[in-house]
């Protein structure tokens, strides 16, 4: 039992790593937030593109949003920092995790409003048209206000789930939580600064993960 | 453009590197083998135990599901791989890459099957119930299959998550498809593996996005 | 007090309830129920909606757990400790006003899931009973079909066929027709009678006064948790006693 909290709960090794911790803490927070903020636009932006029925454009579109769901993160990120270099195109890390997860997150974020799109009832659109409203100004203030309601729950769960993969940005040199805490492990010897780790990433989605339960309450599809 | 072809699909080092990144290819898959089936028995096994209306244990498993939803994967990987040695709990990173995820992915599939299992109304319980059948059997036989059926969309999609996660294996050097093409490009100088490594998640990730987005389809025309 | 009983069968009674009493939380919505329901017998149960009569049926599988009470199914005590409900459930039929057939199912896999996890029958010993079954209630030509693709009245007759296969001592009806079509409705209650012709015990809770004047033997007035009431339905139709049961007969046949 002693052996434990020395390894995982060692006051003197918690006490000397946590001003790392909480600089891994606060990029972790700035990387997540940059992130979901142009992810959920740039998906906004690409279902509004969409929703105009350009044929090559919804084509490239799919080939986009089907790319950035299939690939692992991870993969995406080391071709960003790994590869792109090779022609020409050099990133810092934080710039690579940023793109990559931004990437991610409006692919999927494109699919979850076109889904919203798609279920608002062709009525609307016709309605809203027979009163002399362009496609543009029926999207907007008639069909997208209810599409957006409907994207609020999914939205949500893929937003937290995205931000957690700041964690795949230690792996490009990124100094966030997990960074931070694999490198005060391996110095010290001692596990206590991965508990922290733990613990940070615990404060920081805990609360997130709990809401969203009511969040998926409140905004439920009505199936 | 020569920079493109010579340093992502530079044929020789692709005809060169293929058998190894195949090997790790076969890794992948049998990863997601171990993975995806541990974790749907598992995640029902929660969600099971959840539908018991035990107060006790109802609990006990949201405290569960959030507990673990509330760290990136690839954090409980990396605690359980370098951070359990410590206290003296070697494990191989087969070992360590199973367990971190079946505590992560068993949370998201018993969330879903939760949902799933809710979803069923009481009728079908009564009916089942009054011709004898335990509990047990009215779940297995009667619920857990309807369940399923309902919500077969958020399966498939956590499914493509988890195989996805299976890429952060290699942070922990095991040696799957990611971890194989790292070091393809590290002893080619070249980052062609890392795009032939991408090829090849797209090869097993893309059909079943393509799954995903006919099956959200349709659940959009029922409603 | 205990029930009044029929005349038709002397010898014990399928179903033997006393001094039944249900409450949800506060509201007590039976209040001391006795009941005796011979071999044979189809007994009527009639009466406002919140009267408390189908929680009287689902008292008797214990689908609702008594707050006190007795229930005896062919000299079963379903309430005691021991009791296997289970194999008990196996003997009551029940029939409810949703159908609550398996979607996922045939009409056959319906009738046959609890034959072989209940009854314990080897799946083509399970598929003979139940097209026995399903040729009872007339649907023998419809065993392969799902659920969605059967009309109500259909589906209906399925989930008779699912409680009868299990030979049951004695079947609860919660008000079967009430969720049909109107032209659907006479091929359920067909069904019914032919059960009652070939000797089954009935508990029915439903609004078909013209059948319960045709086909029970006895009806009961429930109101407020009380029975109020009971007698053949000549009397209870022609001379109801009770102000209450002529006051809701009076609201049911003006409309």
């Amino acid at each position: 039992m002693q052996k434990v909290l020395d390894n995982f709960f060692n006051i003197e090794v918690m006490a000397k790593y946590l001003p790392n911790i909480l600089d891994g803490f606060v990029l972790t927070v700035y990387l997540a937030v940059s992130v979901v903020a142009t992810g959920i636009v740039l998906g906004l932006a690409l279902a509004i593109l969409r929703a105009f029925q350009i044929k090559p454009v919804n084509f490239l579109i799919v080939i986009f949003v089907d790319l950035f769901r299939a690939l692992p993160p991870l993969v995406i990120m080391m071709i960003f920092y790994f590869a792109f270099p090779y022609v020409g195109l050099t990133m810092s890390g934080f710039v690579a995790a940023w793109s990559c997860l931004a990437l991610v997150l409006a692919a999927f974020a494109e699919e979850i409003y076109w889904a919203g799109i798609l279920s608002v009832h062709k009525g609307q659109w016709e309605a809203a048209r027979s009163t002399g409203l362009t496609h543009l100004e029926t999207l907007i203030h008639v069909v997208l206000p209810q599409a957006l309601r409907l994207a609020i729950a999914p939205l949500t769960n893929r937003a937290i789930a995205i931000s957690k993969g700041t964690a795949l940005a230690s792996v490009v040199a990124v100094q966030e939580i997990l960074a931070h805490a694999a490198t005060a492990q391996a110095f010290s010897a001692n596990t206590s600064p991965l508990t922290m780790g733990a613990i940070a990433y615990l404060i920081l989605f805990a609360p997130l993960v709990t809401a969203s339960r009511w969040v998926e309450a409140r905004y439920a599809w009505k199936r | 453009m020569d920079a493109i072809i010579e340093n992502f699909f530079n044929v020789p080092i692709m005809v060169k590197m293929f058998p190894f990144l195949l090997s790790g290819f076969w890794w992948t898959i049998k990863l997601c083998l171990l993975v995806v089936p541990l974790g749907i028995v598992s995640g029902l096994a929660v969600a099971m135990l959840y539908a018991t209306h035990i107060r006790v244990l109802k609990w006990l498993v949201i405290i569960y599901v959030d507990f673990f939803r509330s760290f990136p994967p690839l954090v409980l990987l990396v605690f359980v791989y370098y951070g359990l040695p410590l206290v003296g709990l070697e494990l191989p990173a087969l070992i360590s890459v199973v367990v971190a995820f079946m505590l992560n992915t068993s949370s998201y599939y018993g969330e879903i099957f939760r949902a799933g299992i809710e979803s069923i109304p009481r009728g079908q319980w009564e009916a089942a119930r009054s011709t004898g059948l335990t509990w047990l059997q009215t779940m297995v036989h009667v619920v857990v299959p309807q369940a399923a059926r309902n919500v077969a969309p958020d399966l498939t999609s956590n499914t493509l998550e988890v195989m996805k996660f299976t890429a952060l294996a290699s942070v922990v050097s095991f040696p799957e498809l990611l971890r194989q093409a790292q070091l393809a490009q590290g002893l080619t100088y070249n980052p062609t593996p890392l795009i032939m490594a991408a090829g090849m998640y797209l090869v097993l990730l893309w059909p079943i996005v393509r799954l995903l987005s006919r099956m959200e389809r349709r659940m959009l025309a029922v409603r | 007090m205990p029930g009044t009983r029929g005349a038709v069968t002397p010898g014990p009674p399928i179903l033997d309830v006393r001094g039944l009493r249900k409450s949800f939380g506060p509201l007590e919505v039976l209040k001391g129920i006795d009941l005796l329901v011979d071999p044979q017998e189809l007994v009527f149960v009639i009466g406002p909606s919140g009267s408390g009569k189908s929680t009287l049926l689902r008292c008797c599988n214990r689908l609702e757990e008594p707050s006190s009470g007795h229930v005896w199914v062919d000299g079963v005590d379903i309430l005691a400790r021991a009791t296997d409900i289970n194999a008990v459930r196996r003997t009551i039929g029940m029939v409810f006003q949703s159908f609550n057939l398996y979607p996922h199912m045939t009409a056959l896999g319906n009738v046959t899931l609890a034959l072989r996890k209940v009854a314990g029958f080897a799946r083509p010993e399970a598929e003979t009973r139940g097209h026995v079954a399903l040729e009872r209630v007339d649907l023998a030509e419809k065993a392969a079909a799902y659920p969605n693709e059967l009309s109500g009245g259909q589906q209906q007759r399925v989930a008779i066929a699912r409680a009868l296969a299990l030979e049951p001592k004695i079947m609860l009806f919660d008000e079967p027709t009430s969720a049909l079509d109107p032209e659907l409705v006479g091929s359920v209650l067909a069904v019914m009678r032919n059960m009652r012709a070939s000797g089954m015990t009935m508990v029915v809770v439903s609004h078909e006064m013209r059948f319960a004047r045709e086909a029970a033997d006895r009806v009961i007035f429930m109101d407020h948790g009380e029975i109020v009431e009971e007698g053949p339905p000549e009397r209870i139709f022609g001379a109801p006693e009770e102000g209450r049961t002529r006051a809701f007969l009076a609201s049911v046949f003006d409309r």
